[in-house]
């Protein structure tokens, strides 16, 4: 089996948000003006780095996911795929073809349902499609009929010569993603499909995507619920901070994740003091110190709470707060990351 | 515009995946487009018409109709005043026409990705709008003449011995304008349109030469070479040469050359900020 998507070392900086680096790192300089050479030297720190360094291969007809919380670089890597964000260095290949030397062949392939629906609003539902197939060099005539057959697929056919302001925030999801198939794409990029869905047009949403992978397309969504990610992904990327800690399928990912349930214990100060005192703590299988937080893991589940509590009043700290999570994708990712997935 | 070329894929990673696909024409796509905007503008049609053809006709109402009567101003001025209200009407609808509907396709929802995803070069989306607004141009000036005529009563100096010279200069001109729409349109923000018009279109019309000839500047002559950085001077001028050859007016040759110019100096600053705004 060959594949859709290939991803090599990609990397995206994007310069400081004021765009004026030298100034910006004078401006944070709280001691003495620095030297008016250091002022024209280009402060790289202030470079927002989303990707850095991003390997990934998708293989043909697969339903892939990349997992990870706001800001890892998902939307960045989309971006990069559907040709509409330029690689500050690295390469990437869809469908056969290189998103920077070849765009427009790239973009002949795919099929892309945005994070936020963003229908031409001077046009009817039916006309956002036909008029799309038509941008593809398909006939308007046939498009417009196909248009209608997707419409009615995926529940919406009443609203087809509507304006795409009379729909629903789910309805116009489903144009989006009626929008992205019009044209027979051989790969679908979704970014954040269900963010914003009440929990039906989000269950909906899934059976459309479970349709479209036993159909052979390839898939491509990022999510940040890790359940949507487990319930769907043939396979899983899991990314943060621009990078890609770890890809596989849920299954392998889930077995990664540490033993037992994960304890997290907040404290009103550093956790560092506690740290020692927990790992004597009977049950209590590996422990963590996060700035004021501790994970512990431990196959016990609760039971071990009461030792966890003493150890951090032995450190002289207060317990604010306790929360218990079940060994699962959320786990592993906390257990790579020390952060939580939103 | 080269119907199918196609760059391949560079150093490819791996054998293409899927079938084969002709590219699509270029063509075609750049048809679809226009028919896009076709559909939009016929819907829109009565606004369009307001927008374009309601500033001009008022100027002509009070400069070209009330002024003459009351016998404030003499016959000649109103001649001064009809190409100069053509250039106007053409200029504001194809500026508009480009530079309003840009700034909603790039604001938040960037309603413009279902074209930028489309399997052609970005810039051709660019370029079908310049054409959508050109023609748009060209429709006002057709829509305002005769409205014009209406009003103002019969010029026996108005010369429309050259059609084929005015529509070229119609073209011309509403192609500058409509170039200087997607310069505007992707440069500004949404909040900032309210700006464009205080700031850009309106001084652009005052020092225009729209509502008075270039030559009658002479009197006035840091004003005579100020203005000459305001395209719509260029376009007025031109319709001027066209249109009454017999009153004085900036030779053919310069407006044209100078439009010429400018449509390509605008079209390459616009195509340029609109990469970098697709590219967003």
């Amino acid at each position: 089996m060959s594949d859709a998507i290939i991803v090599e070392a990609l990397r995206k900086v994007y310069p400081p948000p004021s765009g004026r680096s030298g100034r910006a790192s004078a401006a944070r300089g709280a001691g003495p003006t620095p030297p008016a050479t250091h002022i024209a030297q280009p402060d790289s720190s202030a470079d927002v780095v989303a990707l850095d360094s991003l390997d990934l291969r998708v293989r043909d007809g697969e339903l892939f996911g990349l997992l990870g919380p706001n800001g890892a670089g998902k939307s960045t890597t989309i971006g990069i795929l559907t040709t509409r964000i330029m690689p500050t260095s690295g390469r990437a290949q869809v469908a056969g073809y290189d998103v920077v030397a070849a765009p427009h062949r790239v973009r002949q392939h795919i099929g892309v349902v945005p994070q936020r629906p963003n229908p031409d609003r001077n046009l009817s539902t039916i006309e956002n499609l036909a008029f799309h197939a038509a941008y593809f060099g398909l006939p308007f005539d046939q498009a417009e009929r196909s248009g209608r057959t997707l419409l009615e697929r995926l529940g919406i056919a009443d609203k087809a010569d509507a304006k795409v302001d009379a729909l629903s925030g789910g309805q116009q999801q489903r144009l989006m993603i009626a929008r992205a198939l019009i044209h027979e794409p051989t790969v679908i990029f979704l970014d954040e499909p269900t963010v914003g869905l009440d929990p039906q047009a989000r269950l909906d949403l899934w059976e459309i995507l479970r349709d479209l992978h036993v159909q052979g397309r390839t898939i491509i969504m990022t999510t940040h619920y890790m359940e949507e990610a487990d319930q769907l992904c043939d396979r899983i990327g899991i990314v943060d901070r621009g990078r890609l800690l770890a890809c596989d399928t849920p299954e392998a990912l889930k077995a990664r994740a540490p033993g037992g349930t994960l304890i997290e214990v907040s404290l009103d100060g550093p956790a560092a003091e506690t740290l020692a005192r927990a790992q004597h703590v009977a049950g209590v299988t590996r422990v963590e110190a996060h700035g004021t937080a501790l994970h512990a893991y431990s196959p016990r589940g609760g039971e071990v709470i009461p030792g966890l509590i003493a150890a951090a009043s032995a450190a002289g700290r207060t317990v604010t707060d306790i929360h218990l999570t079940s060994p699962s994708l959320e786990s592993l990712f906390i257990s790579m990351t020390g952060r939580k997935l939103k | 515009m080269p119907a199918t070329s196609d760059a391949g894929p560079a150093r490819p990673l791996a054998p293409s995946p899927v079938a084969e696909r002709p590219p699509v024409s270029r063509f075609r796509v750049f048809g679809a487009l226009l028919r896009r905007d076709v559909r939009v503008a016929r819907r829109e049609l009565p606004y369009f018409l307001i927008r374009t053809v309601m500033q001009p006709v008022l100027f002509l109402i009070v400069f070209g109709y009330l002024l003459p009567k009351m016998g404030f101003v003499q016959r000649g001025y109103t001649l001064a005043l009809l190409p100069g209200i053509l250039a106007v009407s053409l200029a504001l609808s194809a500026v508009q026409s480009v530079a309003l509907p840009m700034v909603q396709d790039f604001g938040f929802t960037r309603e413009i990705e279902d074209r930028l995803l489309a399997p052609v070069p970005m810039s051709l989306i660019a370029i079908e709008k310049v054409v959508s607004g050109a023609l748009q141009g060209v429709i006002a000036a057709c829509v305002v003449l005769p409205i014009a005529r209406v009003i103002m009563g019969p010029m026996p100096e108005l010369e429309l011995t050259n059609p084929l010279l005015v529509l070229a200069i119609t073209l011309l001109g509403s192609t500058l304008f409509a170039s200087l729409g997607l310069f505007i349109g992707t440069v500004i923000s949404a909040t900032q349109i309210g700006l464009m018009f205080s700031i850009i279109i309106a001084p652009m019309l005052m020092f225009g030469c729209a509502y008075y000839p270039w030559r009658g500047l002479d009197a006035v002559p840091a004003f005579k070479y100020g203005v000459l950085i305001n395209p719509l001077v260029y376009v007025a001028e031109a319709m001027r040469g066209a249109l009454t050859p017999s009153l004085p007016h900036m030779p053919l040759v310069a407006s044209c050359a100078a439009m010429l110019v400018l449509t390509a100096l605008f079209l390459a600053l616009g195509l340029q900020s609109f990469r970098r705004r697709s590219l967003g």
